[in-house]
C-alpha cells in the first residue's frame, strides 16, 4: 500500500549523496569561469570517475562489513600494468585490456581467499596485499613512463555525440554490467546478509563465504577498471605511492558520504559513485574561487565532515543509550 | 504408525563440549502428521538436540535416518534441503534485510540468473499470510520490526521452505497471547497436512494443547517418552528435574522489614510505548522480583532505573528523595549506589579478551585510585576479599576472563559491581546459562547481601528462582505491572497465570518449570 515509503527509506543514502553531488556540482558549474559547458562537464566527469570506480570497489567490501585497504594500490598496480599492455593493433589492445583486468580479478580473489579462508581481518589482510600490489607497480614502472593505445584512451576520454562524456557512459555501462547483477544475485544478497548478521545468515543456510569472495573479487576487478582509466587520461604509468594510499582513504570518505554503513550489510555501489562524484566537485570547488589551492585538503576535510555528520542526526533520536554502541 | 519405518529417527547421539557433556546417546523418534513435545530443563541438552538435527552442530557419535535413509548434515543448508526447518530460540533473521528478503534467504526465486523480486514478494507474501501475520509489510526492514513481530517474520520464513519435519524452539517466548493463538492454529493445520512438528516449550499449558507425544530430556539422555496427557504435571516435574528441588534456596526472613521509607521507588514510570506507568517500591533488606513473559517490558525497566533510557516518564526516588539519574555512572555514584548485573555478560558485562583483575576493578577504578593513579595494594585487597567471598575459581587472576566458566565469568561480574558496595542492586536475568552449584551460590549470596541492607531487584525467566528467592514479585504484561504477589501467593501457578495475563486461579494453566 505504500510500497514507495519503503522504497524511499532504503534509498535515502542514495538520494542524500545524489542530493549533496548535485549541490556542490551546481555551486561548481556556476562560478566556473567558462559555466556549464560539454568541455567542463567532461573534464569533471573524467576526474570523478576515477575515484568512483575505487569507490565501487570499496562498497563491495564495505558490504560484508569488511575493508579494502589494498584498492588505491590495484588501481596503481595495474595502472603500471595496462602502460605495458594495452598498445599496439587492436587485438593486442583488446588481449592486454582482459589482462589487466585479470590481474585485477586476481588481486582481489587473493584478497578474499586470505580473508575468508585464512579468517584474517580484512584490514591487515589488505595492508599487506596492498603492499605487496604496490611493490609488483614500482618492479613494473620504478619510473613514470609507458604509452597506451591512444586512439581507445582519445575515445573513452571523450565525448559521446558531442555533449556525454564517454568516461559516465562507460561508468553506467559497468553499473548495469557489474553492480545490477550483483546486487540482484544470490551472492550479492549474501554478502549483504553476512555483513549484517554473519550468524544469522549462517543459520539461515546462505553462501557467506561464496557471496563475501564474489565481493572481495569483483572489487579487484572495479579498481583495474579504474586503472585502466587512470592509463587513458595519464597516458603513463606511475607507481605514485602517496596518490594509490589518497585513492583508497577518498574511497572509504566517498562511501560513507555514499550512505553505505562501515558496520557493513547497507548501501549502494550508486550511492557511493555519488559520494566519489560530491567528494571530487568539493576538492575543485576552491579553484573555481580562485583560492590558493594549500587550503585544498583543509577544505575538502571541512565539508567532509559536515557531510557525514548529516547521517549522525538519526542518533539523537536514539532513546535507549544502549543502541548507540550497536 | 507401527510397521512403516518412522520419519526420522536419531540413535545414541553423543555430542561433547570440551569436558561438558550436553547429549549422552540420545534416541528421538519423530511421526510424520504429529506433534511432538520435547522437556527438560536448562542445560538438560534440548538446544544441541536440535542443533545435531538441523546441521548446525554434528554429533561426535550415533546416526540419524530420515524415511529409513541414514542422513548427515554438514550445514543448515544440507538440513534445509533435506526437510529438516528450525526457527531457533535465538532469532536467525538478517537485521539490515527485508522481510520479504529474508523469508526467501536459504532459496530465492530466481529469474535469469538474478533474483526474481516479484516472485520474491508474492511467496513472501503468501508464507506471511499462512503463518497468520499478513499484516506484515513484506518491504519492512527486520531491524524496525518488534521482537514479537519479528518471531512471526521467523515462522512465515520457516513455512516459505516447505519443511516435512519443522521445529519450534521456544518460538512463543515473545508472543502475544493473540499471535499465540494464531500460531497454534497455524500449527495444527500443518500436523494435518502431515508435517511432523518438534515444539520445545517451557509452558505446559501449550504442550497440554498442542503435543501428541512428549518427550523428557535430562542432563544429555532422552529419560521418558510418553503419549501426551498420560503423565500429571507434577510426574512430568519430577522426570525433568529428577530431583527434590525446593532446599537449592536458602530460607526467607520470617517477616518482611516494612515502615522504613523505601531504598527505592518508582512512581508512573513510562518510557516509549514499552513501559507503561509502572510504580514499585523496594526497601532495604528486601528482594522483590519481577515476573512475567519474556520481554514484557522488565530489562527496559533495569535499564530505567540505571539511566540507559532517555526521555524517561515519571519519577524515580532513593530513600524517598526524587533523583534524576542520566546515565550509569550517575547510577552508581555514591548518592545513589546502585548495581546493574547486565542480561548479557558477554557484551554488557565483561571484557573477555581482559583479564580477571582487570574486569573486577573496572567499576571501582576511581574508588581505588589517587590522583588517576591505581593503588595496587588497595586493589589487590579489594580483589582478593571478592574473590574469596564469590569462590571465584580460576587459576590466576592475570588470564582473560574469557576462559572462565560460565558460572565463574557470571560471579565476577557480581564480584566487580560488589566492590563499590551497592545499596541497590538490580539483576537481569543473572542465573541464565549457569550450572546448578554456581546458581545455588548466587541465591546465597544474594539474600546475604539482602540481609546486609541492599534493596535487590531481581528479574529472572525461571519461575522457580523468583518462588524461591524472593519476597515479593510483580508480574509485568506488556510493559504494565499487572500483579503484586506477596509471600506465600507465589506460586507457579500464580506467576504463570498473571504472566499469561489469564485471570482468576481457576484457569486450566499447567506448571513452567524452568527457563
Amino acid at each position: 500500500m505504500k510500497d514507495w515509503r519503503y522504497w524511499l527509506a532504503e534509498q535515502r543514502g542514495t538520494l542524500l549523496a545524489f542530493g549533496i553531488f548535485i549541490v556542490m556540482f551546481v555551486i561548481y558549474t556556476s562560478n566556473h569561469p567558462a559555466g556549464f559547458t560539454a568541455n567542463v562537464v567532461q573534464t569533471a566527469a573524467n576526474k570523478g570517475v576515477l575515484l568512483a570506480f575505487v569507490a565501487m570497489a570499496q562498497t563491495l567490501v564495505v558490504i560484508t562489513a569488511g575493508i579494502d585497504l589494498s584498492v588505491g594500490m590495484i588501481f596503481l598496480l595495474t595502472n603500471c600494468l595496462a602502460s605495458w599492455l594495452v598498445v599496439g593493433t587492436p587485438m593486442q589492445t583488446t588481449l592486454g585490456v582482459i589482462a589487466v583486468l585479470a590481474v585485477g580479478l586476481l588481486c582481489g580473489a587473493i584478497n578474499g581467499a586470505i580473508v575468508i579462508y585464512g579468517r584474517l581481518q580484512p584490514i591487515v589482510a589488505t595492508i599487506a596485499t596492498g603492499a605487496v600490489y604496490y611493490g609488483i607497480g614500482l618492479l613494473l614502472r620504478p619510473f613514470p613512463g609507458g604509452s597506451v593505445n591512444e586512439d581507445l584512451a582519445d575515445a573513452l576520454t571523450g565525448r559521446v555525440f558531442g555533449v556525454v562524456p564517454a568516461s559516465l557512459v562507460v561508468l553506467l555501462a559497468i553499473v548495469l554490467v557489474i553492480w545490477v547483477p550483483f546486487s540482484r544475485s544470490v551472492l550479492g544478497r549474501a554478502a549483504y546478509a553476512a555483513g549484517s548478521s554473519e550468524t544469522a545468515a549462517y543459520m539461515s543456510g546462505v553462501p557467506i563465504r561464496r557471496g563475501k569472495f564474489a565481493a572481495y573479487t569483483l572489487a579487484g576487478l572495479l579498481a583495474a577498471i579504474g586503472g585502466l582509466f587512470l592509463t587513458f587520461f595519464t597516458y603513463t604509468g606511475e607507481a605514485a605511492y602517496a596518490s594509490g594510499n589518497s585513492y583508497t582513504l577518498f574511497s572509504i570518505a566517498a562511501v560513507v558520504l555514499g550512505g553505505v554503513s562501515l558496520f557493513g550489510g547497507k548501501g549502494s555501489a550508486i550511492g557511493a559513485i555519488f559520494g566519489a562524484l560530491a567528494f571530487r566537485t568539493i576538492g575543485d570547488l576552491l579553484f573555481v574561487f580562485d583560492f590558493d589551492p594549500l587550503w585544498q585538503p583543509l577544505f575538502q576535510g571541512v565539508i567532509l565532515l559536515v557531510a557525514v555528520s548529516l547521517g549522525a542526526f538519526a542518533l539523537f533520536r536514539v532513546r535507549n543509550r544502549l543502541e548507540w554502541f550497536l | 504408525m507401527d510397521g512403516a519405518a518412522p520419519l526420522f529417527r536419531m540413535e545414541g547421539i553423543s555430542k561433547r563440549y570440551g569436558g561438558v557433556r550436553a547429549l549422552e546417546k540420545a534416541e528421538l523418534v519423530v511421526e510424520a502428521g504429529s506433534i511432538h513435545a520435547i522437556l527438560g530443563e536448562n542445560g538438560a541438552g534440548k538446544s544441541t538436540l536440535i542443533k545435531v538435527m538441523a546441521g548446525v552442530v554434528a554429533p561426535d557419535e550415533g546416526r540419524m535416518t530420515l524415511d529409513g535413509r541414514e542422513a548427515t548434515f554438514a550445514s543448515p543448508g544440507a538440513a534445509n534441503k533435506a526437510g529438516i526447518v528450525c526457527i531457533f530460540q535465538e532469532l536467525s533473521l538478517v537485521p539490515e534485510l527485508s522481510v520479504a528478503d529474508n523469508i526467501v534467504i536459504s532459496d530465492p526465486p530466481k529469474r535469469f540468473g538474478m533474483i526474481d523480486r516479484k516472485a520474491q514478494r508474492r511467496i513472501a507474501e503468501e508464507a506471511l499470510a499462512r503463518a497468520g501475520a499478513a499484516d506484515i509489510h513484506p518491504l519492512a526492514l527486520v531491524k524496525d520490526l518488534p521482537l514479537s513481530r519479528r518471531q512471526m517474520v521467523e515462522i512465515a520464513k520457516a513455512l516459505a521452505r516447505k519443511p516435512r519435519i519443522l521445529i519450534l524452539d521456544e518460538a512463543t517466548s515473545a508472543l502475544t497471547a493473540a499471535d499465540v493463538s494464531k500460531i497454534f492454529a497455524v500449527l495444527k493445520r500443518l500436523r494435518s497436512e502431515g508435517l511432523a512438528l518438534l515444539y520445545i516449550s517451557h509452558r505446559m499449558n501449550e504442550i497440554a494443547e498442542l503435543a501428541d507425544q512428549c518427550t523428557v530430556f535430562r542432563n544429555g539422555r532422552n529419560v521418558a517418552s510418553y503419549p501426551a496427557g498420560s503423565k500429571s504435571d507434577n510426574e512430568v516435574v519430577e522426570l525433568m528435574i529428577g530431583r527434590e528441588y525446593s532446599h537449592i534456596f536458602p530460607p526467607k526472613p520470617t517477616a518482611v522489614p516494612a515502615a522504613a521509607a523505601p531504598r527505592l521507588e518508582a512512581r508512573k514510570l513510562s518510557w516509549a510505548d514499552r513501559l507503561h506507568d509502572i510504580s514499585l517500591t523496594v526497601r532495604a533488606g528486601e528482594v522483590v522480583g519481577l515476573g512475567g513473559l519474556d520481554g514484557q517490558g522488565q530489562r527496559e525497566l533495569l535499564l530505567a532505573f540505571f539511566g540507559v533510557l532517555r526521555g524517561l516518564g515519571g519519577q524515580i526516588l532513593i530513600d524517598g528523595k526524587p533523583v534524576s539519574i542520566t546515565s550509569p555512572s550517575v547510577a552508581r555514584d555514591d548518592g545513589i549506589g546502585m548495581a546493574l548485573i547486565p542480561e548479557d555478560r558477554k557484551t554488557e558485562g565483561l571484557m573477555l579478551p581482559m583479564t580477571v583483575r582487570e574486569n573486577l576493578s573496572f567499576a571501582a577504578l576511581d574508588r581505588l585510585s589517587k590522583a588517576g593513579i591505581i593503588d595496587r595494594a588497595a586493589e589487590q585487597r579489594l580483589i582478593d576479599d571478592m574473590v574469596g567471598l564469590l569462590a571465584i575459581k580460576t587459576a590466576g587472576l592475570d588470564i582473560p576472563v574469557g576462559a572462565l566458566s560460565g558460572g565463574n565469568q557470571q560471579k565476577v561480574v557480581i564480584a566487580k559491581w560488589l566492590m563499590r558496595q551497592p545499596r541497590i542492586i538490580l539483576l537481569n536475568d543473572p542465573t541464565r546459562g549457569i550450572d546448578v552449584g554456581t546458581k545455588q551460590e548466587l541465591y546465597q549470596l544474594m539474600r546475604k547481601l539482602a540481609d546486609a541492607g541492599a534493596a535487590i531487584l531481581f528479574y529472572s525467566t525461571d519461575y522457580d528462582e523468583l518462588i524461591g528467592c524472593c519476597d515479593r514479585v510483580l508480574v509485568l504484561y506488556d510493559g504494565a505491572v499487572k500483579r503484586e504477589l506477596v509471600g506465600a501467593e507465589i506460586t507457579e501457578r500464580a506467576l504463570i497465570s498473571s504472566a499469561l495475563n489469564i485471570h482468576g486461579e481457576d484457569s486450566p494453566v499447567g506448571l513452567g518449570v524452568g527457563a
